[in-house]
């Protein structure tokens, strides 16, 4: 009689071979070496460290209870800050159209175009909102039209990817069909592309307002208009209870949009 | 009159795929290509209107040559050839009406196709048209409501709104269940004479070749090596067309080039 | 036989008409109405081509002269970045779990969801203004706003995760007896683990993108850097500062892709 482990002709098991094993100490040790080496180095008095928590429950103590005797004007400047987030999505969608048919393989007129598509994309992604906002700041002057510039530039990026992803991944049969019957390139775009597009336009749409309401509560900090720059008045003058106040605001539109624009993707899609 | 001579498809470096073929189309008779996959059916429908580039060879349909038109001249000659796919190809989220009008985007203006004004008589022409096969009360439903034999309807439709001179079907009822499949093959060989169309249809179910068509064109391995009547189609006919091997018929090329 | 119908139109999106009209009608009212109140200086608006030809005209060439400036400002956000990944990804964990409908017991869900709202819903810069506050200007109030960030984000997809596990296995590991750590090794861990390590890269690659901007109030990195230039009108630095940034962020996304494939 032999046992189990005699017929399998081994006793030990482990869950990864040794070349797995080894890679897997490499990435801990790579991590470890790196979280080292980021915290030994990094620029902070370690004294203040000890202290936040203390400073942290301060501050929200001076923050408690909000005042709302200015809620007025939050409410106003929030709505504000609302038709910044909307009227950017909107001329943002309408810009990134044709940056996402120049960006998609299949749409685009030659290699030029794509690569010209592609850099549109990468450097509307690759500038944050509030960099974008700080230029066209110095621009324009502070005010709301800069602050609808940064986001609209900074939508154009996301939706123009998303939307040239979906029109590379539509069904090519239909368009075959409609080239078949001697349609011109403009109408088989209108015809057989663009319908299929259409739930992902509206899906990322919809994304990128939720997104923005966000980015526009803190245009407001580099002067591009919005809530925030009452925030900003607030925490500069020590006035932590309307600065909680209008912190609640925010929190409380980001919530309303979220549900909002969830309530739009059941109903349009 | 569809003339093909000597046409050539070959793609990258690899064997030919259509090798010197030639068949000639009169009149209006509906023709079926058989032959097992690979034999190049649905490379030389393809070809015809130009969906694949012909490497060599010469296509006429009614005086026009097709392999060398371009751009503006191309289009026109393809809305004069209208096509029926095998998983017909519509657009989903388009209505009905939309599919069929888009068999005359080669026609009408890009305003009227942007704004969905079609002319008068292109829909009086698509009600007529749909209440023939039977679809007429569908005209505001999204295409992928449909069921398959109504959808493979809509797509015929689809083409014949194109006012086409000849009818192409690459596989139309592949997709369809076998009593579906025999109404749309009656249908399109009804139809081919009610509006004096020929109609060339590529198809894997050779008995509906022998009952819906009035000649039948064998190919295999890129040519034609069978061209009759239904009738004379026998069992010896139907085992060359669909027994050996690339490689057993390219034995024989080399016979024949020693 | 022409008894055929010779018009037609595409039904509308909104069947019903009058619902159909006021939508219309509120979009008009909206847009006319924001154009109006709007507080747009339209005079100072038209002086921006001038400005715009001199911002540009400043910044071409890009000065990488304070190269050294540059390079500390990017370490140190790198720093912020890597600290604040680890940081909040070991306290999404907890919190994920927390915010687990099928684990934790209702009153505990409650206080997790509402930390990954609160997290969520600010954006990091008016996180950083009040760390900034609180903990005084520089890294140390970078590195905590980003883990805020990290946690909105990765408690609240491990969290859905954790909802989507299968709990036969957990079933299985309760029916052989194991106490409630040895299930969670076995049944609940494996089951997450692939997606926390996506999670945990993606992140590494976000906190960057964020951390170059967190700096412009005042919590440390590049943002800081870019923040100074831009103020003392060095349009030049600040474009390098820009193409340095934006270099980074390409670098860090495909790095961060090709390891999140790899990993599957």
């Amino acid at each position: 009689m032999s046992t189990i482990a005699e017929k399998f002709g081994r006793e030990d098991w482990s869950r990864f071979t040794f070349k797995q094993r080894m890679q897997r100490y490499a990435a801990f040790a790579l991590s470890a070496l790196l979280l080292a080496w980021a915290l030994g180095s990094i620029d902070v008095i370690w004294v203040w460290v000890w202290d936040a928590p203390e400073q942290m429950g301060d501050l929200l103590g001076r923050m408690y209870p909000p005042d709302p005797s200015n809620l007025g004007a939050i409410l106003r400047v929030l709505l504000e800050t609302v038709n910044i987030a909307t009227f950017a999505t909107a001329l943002g969608v309408v810009v990134s159209l044709p940056v996402a048919y120049l960006a998609a393989q299949n749409t685009t007129p030659n290699r030029a175009t794509l690569w010209l598509g592609r850099l549109i994309l990468v450097t509307s992604r690759s500038v944050n909102t509030i960099i974008w906002a700080l230029l066209f700041v110095a621009i324009f002057g502070p005010g709301v039209v800069a602050g609808i510039l940064a986001i609209m530039f900074r939508s154009i990026g996301f939706i123009g990817k998303l939307l040239g992803e979906a029109i590379e991944e539509i069904d090519k049969r239909p368009v075959e069909a409609l080239e078949a019957t001697g349609a011109s390139r403009f109408k088989v775009i209108v015809y057989a592309i663009i319908p299929q597009v259409m739930p992902t336009f509206w899906a990322v749409a919809i994304l990128r307002w939720d997104i923005n309401l966000r980015e526009s509560t803190v245009l407001g900090l580099v002067g591009a208009g919005g809530i925030g720059i009452i925030l900003q008045g607030a925490i500069d003058t020590f006035n932590w209870p309307e600065a909680a106040m209008v912190l609640l605001a925010i929190l409380a539109l980001v919530v309303l949009g979220e549900v909002v624009s969830a309530f739009l993707r059941r109903r349009i899609l | 009159m569809l003339k093909i001579t000597d046409l050539v498809k070959r793609y990258g470096k690899g064997d030919p795929v259509l090798k010197n073929l030639d068949l000639t189309i009169e009149g209006e008779s509906v023709v079926s290509i058989i032959g097992s996959s690979g034999a190049g059916k649905s490379t030389l429908l393809r070809c015809i209107n130009r969906l694949v580039e012909p490497t060599s060879g010469s296509i006429v349909l009614n005086g026009t040559e097709l392999t060398t038109l371009q751009g503006r001249e191309l289009r026109a000659a393809r809305r004069k050839i209208g096509m029926v796919f095998q998983s017909f190809n519509l657009v989903d989220r388009l209505t009905v009406m939309e599919n069929v009008q888009s068999g005359r985007l080669g026609y009408i203006s890009t305003w009227a196709a942007v704004m969905r004004r079609y002319p008068k008589k292109d829909i009086r022409r698509a009600f007529e048209l749909m209440e023939r096969v039977g679809i007429a009360h569908y005209a505001d439903k999204r295409a992928d409501e449909l069921s398959g034999g109504e959808r493979q309807r809509v797509g015929v439709v689809r083409a014949l709104m194109q006012d086409p001179e000849i009818l192409l079907a690459d596989e139309p009822t592949a997709s369809l269940d076998p009593k579906t499949s025999e109404q749309i093959m009656g249908l399109l060989r009804d139809l081919a004479g009610e509006l004096k169309l020929p109609v060339l249809i590529n198809i894997h179910n050779v008995n509906e070749a022998k009952i819906y068509t009035d000649r039948i064109v064998g190919m295999r391995y890129g040519r034609i090596i069978f061209d009759d009547k239904p009738d004379s189609l026998d069992q010896e006919a139907m085992d060359q067309i669909y027994s050996g091997s690339p490689h057993a018929d390219r034995s024989t090329d080399m016979k024949e080039a020693s | 036989m022409s008894d055929a119908p010779d018009t037609w139109r595409k039904p509308p999106f909104i069947a019903n008409r009058w619902l159909r009209w006021a939508v219309y009608l509120g979009v008009i009212t909206y847009i006319v109405w924001v154009g109006a109140s709007m507080p747009i200086n339209w005079e100072r608006v038209a002086d921006g081509l001038g400005r715009a030809k001199r911002i540009f005209g400043g910044a071409f060439p890009p000065s990488f002269e304070r190269s050294g400036l540059l390079i500390d400002g990017f370490l140190e956000s790198l720093k912020i970045a890597l600290l604040a990944t680890a940081g909040g990804v070991a306290l999404s964990i907890p919190i994920a779990f927390m915010a687990a409908r099928n684990i934790a017991p209702l009153p505990i869900y409650y206080l997790g969801r509402a930390i990954i709202i609160i997290a969520r819903s600010f954006h990091p810069v008016i996180v950083a203004i009040i760390f900034v506050k609180a903990v005084g200007f520089g890294p140390f109030a970078g590195v905590l706003t980003l883990i805020v960030y990290s946690i909105g984000f990765v408690a609240k997809m491990l969290a859905e995760r954790i909802e989507e596990i299968d709990f036969g296995q957990v079933e299985a590991m309760r029916a052989a007896g194991a106490p409630y750590l040895s299930t969670l090794v076995y049944a609940i861990f494996p089951q997450i683990m692939p997606r926390q390590i996506g999670l945990s890269i993606y992140q590494l690659d976000s906190n960057l993108r964020a951390s170059a901007v967190v700096g412009i109030v005042g919590a440390g990195g590049i943002g800081a850097t870019l923040a100074n230039a831009f103020g003392r009108y060095d349009y030049d630095f600040a474009l390098a500062i820009t193409i340095v940034i934006v270099g980074a962020i390409l670098i860090s996304e495909g790095v961060s892709g090709m390891i999140r494939k790899r990993i599957g």
